[in-house]
């Protein structure tokens, strides 16, 4: 009894090592496969101008907006470099420069404030071509120029990000299945309520409240290459057979201070054109009112796709 | 107003500039039938060309007809000597709607996937 117990432990020792050797050639042997960024089943969401991705990836952009706005006419080079850490998580670091020529005359440039953020892709259906994330975003204060508006309180974003695309609707309307939102919803918290500045001319302490606001916005895209690899190949040629219809709706909406209630933002039609490694894009930015802009302005991205350039070095997560 | 104009026509002119062959993480290029085609007779197999070249062991193409049975030879394969075309055989199949389904791994290790129908009158 205790040998045939011996033999039958010895038999399932190297049945385990058996397999275990099987699972480990063939894990070895498969070479490392991922989901391209910003995926949901056949569904590829781009990388858009204001509203910010609902997916995490390793990316580095570049934006190049020129806005009038009420006070000054602002032209804002940012950067933007995106990192992950897990396949579903990922850090940013994020920079401006700004030049802006005032309307009451004279003008002044430098840097805006440090922008850090973290964000969890917690939610990816294939099926339903939608995919969400949560986040928070960090705003540095005193890490900007002041002359340009940078302020010297932080503002900390807690964010909720969402995409979906349309590739679910029925076969009638299978020419609206290019179709796909994205949005963003994210409270602007800031660590300081007000500021109390010296006023030479009254001899008091002028007050002024930091509000706390609401940034929300969504983007609806018509994808070209949606349509002609899964649709109805149209007989789209380069470069129209790579681009993407957009149009941004970014706004933001006082809820506090004197300026509660009050909206701010654009819409900002364009086009993206996706590369095997670079995404670019153009759009036009048109004020909402007179709060946010006097004139048509413009935007201009140029994005890299870090995980398809470096896609076993810096373009992988950290641990996966 | 002329900036605007002038950076409208140079990215225009950017993106002209691009050869097709640069584009896609293994994205299709085209397809025979093509997607959404409606063709007088069935063809002999269904062809997939990719934008760029495929991992033969990891990417696999299925042809369904409305059932949802496969109706395929299930000899699907990336072609030996074109890595950039996916492929499988059919028999002569009826008139009606057929449905493909590919899933793919570029030689860069991303995944990506896909379907589309065509109709045979």
């Amino acid at each position: 009894m205790g040998n045939c117990a011996g033999e039958n432990l010895r038999r399932n020792r190297l049945s385990i090592a058996i397999i275990s050797g099987f699972a480990l050639v063939c894990t070895l042997a498969i070479p490392f496969s991922a989901w391209a960024h910003g995926f949901a089943g056949k569904r590829f969401f781009p990388t858009t101008f204001k509203v910010e991705d609902p997916f995490v990836s390793d990316e580095f952009s570049i934006l190049f907006s020129n806005l009038k706005e009420p006070d000054a006419k602002t032209t804002e080079i940012s950067i933007d470099y995106s990192k992950r850490i897990i396949p579903n998580l990922g850090i940013s670091i994020g920079e401006s420069y700004l030049h802006q020529e005032f309307a009451e005359g004279g003008s002044a440039s430098g840097f805006g404030n440090l922008e850090l953020g973290a964000k969890y892709q917690f939610l990816t259906s294939a099926e339903h071509e939608a995919l969400f994330s949560l986040g928070v975003s960090a705003e540095i204060g005193g890490t900007g120029a002041s002359r340009v508006g940078a302020e010297s309180f932080s503002v900390i974003s807690p964010t909720f990000y969402f995409g979906k695309g349309f590739g679910d609707l029925p076969e009638s309307l299978k020419f609206l299945r290019p179709f796909a939102i994205t949005g963003v919803i994210a409270p602007n918290f800031p660590t300081r309520n007000s500021n109390v500045t010296f006023n030479a001319d009254t001899g008091e302490n002028d007050i002024e409240r930091n509000p706390t606001t609401l940034t929300w916005g969504f983007t609806l895209q018509y994808s070209l290459m949606y349509l002609q690899s899964f649709v109805k190949d149209i007989g789209l040629g380069a470069p129209f057979n790579r681009m993407i219809l957009v149009t941004e709706f970014p706004m933001e909406t006082c809820l506090s201070a004197d300026c509660k209630g009050k909206i701010t933002g654009t819409v900002n039609p364009g086009i993206l054109w996706i590369a095997k490694y670079i995404e670019l894009g153009l759009a036009a930015q048109i004020p909402i009112n007179d709060r946010s802009g006097k004139s048509v302005g413009i935007l201009g991205l140029f994005h890299l796709f870090i995980d398809d350039l470096f896609p076993k070095s810096i373009g992988a997560p950290i641990f996966h | 107003m002329k900036l605007i104009l002038m950076m409208v026509i140079s990215f225009m002119a950017f993106l002209s500039i691009f050869p097709e062959t640069c584009i896609g993480h293994a994205f299709p290029d085209h397809s025979d039938p093509n997607v959404g085609a409606t063709i007088a007779s069935c063809p002999e197999r269904v062809r997939i060309w990719f934008d760029g070249a495929l991992e033969p062991a990891f990417s696999s193409i299925m042809v369904h007809n409305t059932e949802g049975k496969m109706v395929d030879k299930r000899d699907g394969r990336v072609n030996p000597s074109d890595p950039t075309l996916l492929e499988v055989s059919v028999p002569q199949l009826p008139a009606g709607s057929y449905h493909v389904f590919w899933n793919v791994l570029a030689r860069d290790g991303h995944r990506t996937m896909g379907d589309y129908t065509f109709v045979i009158k």
